[in-house]
């Protein structure tokens, strides 16, 4: 049987590569897909711990599958906006290429 | 068989993973996700957890893949593959393979539960997501709707409108 540290250490992995797509990336399509990369690691991280508890302690053994569920809700929401407003940012400046978009940088 | 299926599918997650925030494709970058998030799925189903691979491939690789094709589809410009990667990418490596480490020793040194993965049955999940969880429930359902409404306002054109 594969050990939960397994599937943690798969995930804090999947994790960093995504925080460095978010930050090494210009594109604002490339960022949305790296903070998708984060969200699976956390996703990951959850359901290996709920499916490895014994259902004695606190948390009953489908509470982590749950709050997957709610994760993979909000990014759904969260894909939505972030294409709504990519769209517009194209619309108004013809770029997606974040470090153009400055109208807010003081 | 069980760490057999999980390193070919660890290696689809990070290389997928790798492949979206590497190449300079745009879109090869959204195949890339596709090929990692449909690989997080077969993890899923290695920890039992059959709904979740279901709801994985359906939300992730059918809509939010599309809707992400659909926007580089609809923002298409020259400049995707010059603006692929920025001047401070060392500087971003090294951050992410400082927390990769700091996270990942955390796992290594915090290894202590030796317990077999199991299965909760289908109806549990779904009595405890109508019942212990059910205001959080709505309340996903009222951010749906909030974030549908919002991506409409913000994409539209706005010449009729106002």
């Amino acid at each position: 049987m594969v050990p939960l540290v397994a599937f943690q250490v798969l995930s804090a992995a999947l994790f960093a590569i995504g925080i460095y797509g978010v930050m090494a990336r210009r594109s604002a399509v490339l960022i949305v897909m790296s903070i998708e990369l984060m969200l699976n690691a956390v996703n990951i991280n959850l359901i290996a711990a709920a499916s490895h508890l014994d259902g004695t302690g606190r948390w009953a053994n489908f509470d982590g599958q749950i709050i997957a569920i709610f994760i993979i809700t909000v990014a759904a929401a969260e894909v939505g906006l972030g294409m709504a407003i990519i769209l517009r940012m194209y619309r108004n400046r013809s770029t997606v290429n974040v470090d153009e978009i400055n109208l807010m940088k003081w | 068989m069980s760490w057999f299926l999980f390193i070919i599918l660890a290696v689809f997650t990070l290389g997928g993973g790798l492949g979206v925030v590497v190449t300079r494709n745009v879109v090869h970058a959204a195949l890339f996700l596709l090929v990692s998030l449909v690989a997080v799925a077969g993890l899923y189903l290695i920890l039992f957890a059959e709904f979740l691979a279901l709801v994985q491939v359906l939300i992730y690789g059918g809509a939010i893949i599309i809707v992400l094709i659909f926007a580089i589809m609809l923002t298409r410009t020259a400049e995707y593959p010059y603006i692929s990667d920025n001047k401070q990418w060392p500087l971003a490596a090294v951050a992410a393979a400082a927390v990769g480490v700091v996270l990942g020793a955390a796992f290594l040194d915090n290894n202590h539960s030796q317990t077999t993965p199991n299965s909760p049955a289908f109806a549990d999940l779904a009595n405890s997501l109508f019942t212990t969880w059910a205001i959080p429930f709505e309340v996903a359902s009222l951010v749906l709707l909030v974030a549908l409404i919002g991506a409409i306002i913000i994409a539209r054109t706005g010449e009729d409108s106002r």
